[in-house]
């Protein structure tokens, strides 16, 4: 029950804080400038925006909730919660960000989630 | 369908189609610096973190505490180690600020196959037939997103 409950926090957690900062940066808007400088700035206006702030948190969920499964549970247990995360990703982009994810983006991540179930599997 | 798109890409050749060709690019060259400098800065880490040992094995008082945090502070490794991890991080942000999460979280399992690569050939392990085949299916699914637009959001 504890590790469904863990589970679940590191896909929705993990997930949801990419999906935060990726909302972050839309609000930042595309950057163009790439010199140091610029880069600083940029990451000074970051902080500032609470989407980041929001992920930041979520991310830091979603790590400790993999440390305290680790620490009770065989590592290959995370096969199926690493492929879902990827489904997980693209339902984020698609209703929490409005991205638009036609078939084949679907399939190309379908694929990933295969292939990283398999390296996963591979490495036991 | 397929004439139109071609004579507009002709009646526009400069603007439209280069500032396109410039948005791949760049994603492409970001997502790159992701998929090496994330397992690289993991990799790091977990070298660092051996060399200096068991740490709760170790700790018994404050200063002992303090003693392996100045270790850890005065390793090269763990430094290399955290700048690879930040330079991860920073390529991950810049690449969101234009591209659709549904595009760069799929694009940046081609990590997978760099952690492989790197442990055959700077380690010299054996990974196994499945792992590969896995690898393979990933590259597949990676380049099929890869021919989606980076970014369906905001001003084309």
């Amino acid at each position: 029950m504890f590790e469904v409950l863990f589970f679940s926090l590191i896909v929705v957690a993990g997930t949801a804080g990419e999906l935060c900062v990726s909302r972050a940066m839309k609000e930042i808007g595309e950057v163009h400038d790439f010199r140091p400088a610029a880069l600083i700035k940029m990451l000074l206006r970051v902080v500032r925006v609470k989407w980041m702030w929001i992920g930041v948190g979520f991310m830091t969920v979603g790590f400790f909730s993999l440390l305290a499964i680790l620490s009770f549970e065989n590592v290959s247990f995370v096969v199926p919660v690493t492929a879902l995360g990827y489904v997980a990703g693209a339902l984020g982009g698609r209703f929490f960000l409005g991205e638009q994810v036609n078939w084949r983006r679907w399939a190309g991540i379908l694929l990933v989630c295969v292939g990283v179930t398999l390296v996963v599997i591979g490495k036991g | 369908m397929s004439m139109s798109h071609h004579s507009e890409a002709l009646a526009v050749p400069d603007s439209q189609t280069q500032s396109h060709r410039r948005l791949h690019l760049k994603t492409y060259l970001l997502i790159l610096v992701m998929i090496i400098a994330g397992p690289l800065g993991n990799l790091m880490l977990g070298k660092g973190m051996k060399n200096i040992g068991k740490v709760t094995t170790k700790i018994s008082s404050p200063s002992e505490l303090l003693h392996v945090f100045l270790r850890i502070l005065s390793s090269g490794t763990i430094w290399l180690g955290i700048a690879s991890l930040l330079t991860f991080f920073v390529a991950y942000m810049l690449v969101l600020s234009w591209a659709d999460y549904s595009y760069v979280q799929p694009a940046s399992a081609m990590a997978y196959a760099v952690v492989a690569l790197l442990a055959t050939l700077l380690f010299g392990e054996v990974v196994s037939p499945i792992r590969w085949a896995g690898i393979v299916v990933i590259c597949l699914g990676v380049f099929v997103v890869g021919r989606t637009n980076p970014r369906t959001t905001g001003n084309p």
